[in-house]
């Protein structure tokens, strides 16, 4: 018996072990560094309807333990998606979820009409995106606009929608709240900090975009809470990220709450980083006697 | 995890770290090199200067956080590698000029010792800021390696003489270089240096622009056509 398979939304996981999107690409690259037939899930790069440039300027900084990002969803848009990547994907041996953005909600609905008629049955929402129409708020910041949205994507979507959450809501326990009342099946988070980088020798803010998103183990510990006090307030299951480094990590994100983990900016400290992170927890189960690993899911 | 033989300061910030193992590596690419834990959390990407039986080494530059540590390690200290990444310079024959600003050098001692073992002609430029002991390793290894300080090396280069020419270095002496380069119609490969955080084209943070579209400078390049970068 595999004692780390969770059912995720109807969904046998190999393992808890997904990775992040915006970190792995579509697992092409990585699939040449090892076997990621082994891993959980892999969420793909953030796609938009149209391909996306990215932002200009400096896209990495590198903080006391951690990075800030600006990479501004370059991507090559879900046509070109569909075209080239989606076979590697599904053929992966590991569970795809496509990771969705927009700037408006017509342009998240086009993305996810074409993606569901293309077979995906596994979608993340990104609902950290600026709101192009609303002077550029992020849609998952107020609880209202992430209903709004979620309830309006969640007709279009035959397979398993996952919303994915900002740390930088007003309040993200009402985020996640309402997207369950919104026909979420699952929720995810926590997405990048917004923050700031400042060069002091050009005296100039580092990003062109002045704000950009900090990941990494220093903000791990704030992450935790978040997924803790998600889990507690609903019923969907919930994906935990945010910071993990070690399987330690990953097990306190367990106990917290989560179902499964991602794994994001580790997988640049360590290209064999997931694969680490299994193996660890499948240390931990043996040595704690555990019958699976779901004994310890949500047991703080 | 390797061992480092020998991490030795050349002035001028510059440092040369041998590690023992066996490493692949072409001429022009690089490995991603990692202080061990968590802090800093990236690796770098730092080109290869050359390999041998012993092992592989780096010349780079104290000039961050990650390379100010990387400095601070000694004989006998551990180390992370990942690699090798990136295209390299292409295989061509003919006559070849290769140069290099401040540490922008770095890639053409092996490229150098490959391409005239492999019968093609060489010359070497290298512009320092200052003197320094690296100086020496490209003069030992080109008698007539012709070394620039607190000047413009690209003053020294004269395409015509040349069927191609690679370069590194700041972004303003490849962009004049291939001025002088359009003139006389000479091939012109340059190697392009962006922060990076994954180092296998996954992250997309090392994006490039180029007359054909994003490029990802850790999987596509480092090393370009230089009229595909410099375009506009």
């Amino acid at each position: 018996m595999n004692k780390l398979q969770v059912d995720f939304c109807g969904k046998k996981l190999k393992n808890p072990v997904v990775m992040a999107s915006g970190t792995f690409g579509f697992g092409k690259e990585y699939g040449e560094i090892y076997d990621i037939s082994k891993l959980g899930g892999i969420s793909g790069k953030g796609l938009t309807i149209n391909p996306k440039a990215g932002n200009d300027g400096i896209r990495v900084w590198e903080t006391k333990a951690g990075m800030i990002n600006s990479v501004g969803l370059e991507n090559p848009g879900v046509d070109a998606f569909l075209k080239n990547d989606w076979d590697f994907m599904k053929r992966s041996g590991t569970q795809p979820i496509i990771n969705v953005g927009g700037s408006s909600i017509e342009t998240y609905k086009e993305a996810c009409i074409k993606l569901n008629n293309a077979g995906v049955d596994f979608i993340e929402l990104n609902i950290s995106c600026p709101n192009v129409k609303e002077g550029g708020m992020a849609f998952g910041i107020i609880p209202k606009m992430a209903y709004e949205i979620v309830s309006q994507i969640r007709p279009l979507v035959d397979g398993i929608l996952m919303v994915k959450l900002s740390p930088n809501a007003t309040n993200i326990v009402e985020v996640a709240k309402a997207c369950e009342d919104a026909g979420a099946d699952a929720v995810s988070l926590v997405n990048t900090f917004k923050a700031l980088a400042i060069d002091i020798k050009s005296k100039k803010a580092v990003f062109n975009n002045i704000y950009a998103g900090l990941s990494g183990p220093c903000i791990m510990p704030i992450a935790l809470r978040m997924v803790h006090e998600v889990s507690k307030a609903i019923k969907i299951p919930v994906m935990g990220m945010g910071g993990i480094c070690t399987w330690e990590d990953a097990i306190m994100f367990l106990m917290a709450g989560a179902k499964a983990v991602q794994i994001g900016t580790l997988n640049f400290t360590d290209t064999k980083a997931g694969l680490k992170i299994i193996k660890g927890l499948e240390d931990y189960v043996e040595k704690e006697n555990l019958n699976h690993i779901s004994d310890v899911i949500g047991i703080i | 995890m390797a061992i480092i033989i020998y991490n030795q300061p050349l002035k001028d910030d510059l440092f040369l770290m041998k590690i023992k193992g066996e490493f692949k590596g072409k001429m022009g690419q690089f490995y991603m090199v990692k202080i061990r834990g968590l802090d800093p959390l990236l690796p770098r990407p730092i080109s290869i200067y050359d390999i041998d039986e012993e092992g592989i080494s780096f010349l780079y530059r104290k000039i961050g956080r990650g390379t100010g540590e990387m400095s601070y390690l000694r004989e006998g200290d551990l180390i992370d590698l990942e690699g090798p990444y990136g295209n390299g310079f292409p295989e061509v024959e003919g006559k070849i000029a290769l140069v290099g600003g401040g540490i922008g050098t770095a890639p053409f001692y092996l490229t150098y010792k490959y391409l005239t073992k492999k019968g093609c002609s060489c010359d070497l430029f290298c512009g320092f800021r200052k003197h320094n002991d690296a100086e020496n390793l490209f003069k030992q290894l080109d008698g007539n390696c012709k070394i620039s300080v607190d000047g413009f090396i690209t003053d020294l280069v004269n395409p015509e003489e040349y069927d191609f020419v690679f370069s590194c270095g700041p972004e303003i002496m490849m962009k004049v270089l291939d001025e002088k380069c359009k003139k006389t119609s000479t091939i012109h490969y340059v190697s392009m240096e962006k922060r990076m955080a994954c180092g296998v084209g996954a992250c997309l943070v090392c994006t490039c622009k180029t007359s054909k579209g994003n490029k990802r400078t850790c999987k596509d390049g480092p090393v370009f056509l230089a009229e595909e970068v410099f375009y506009e």
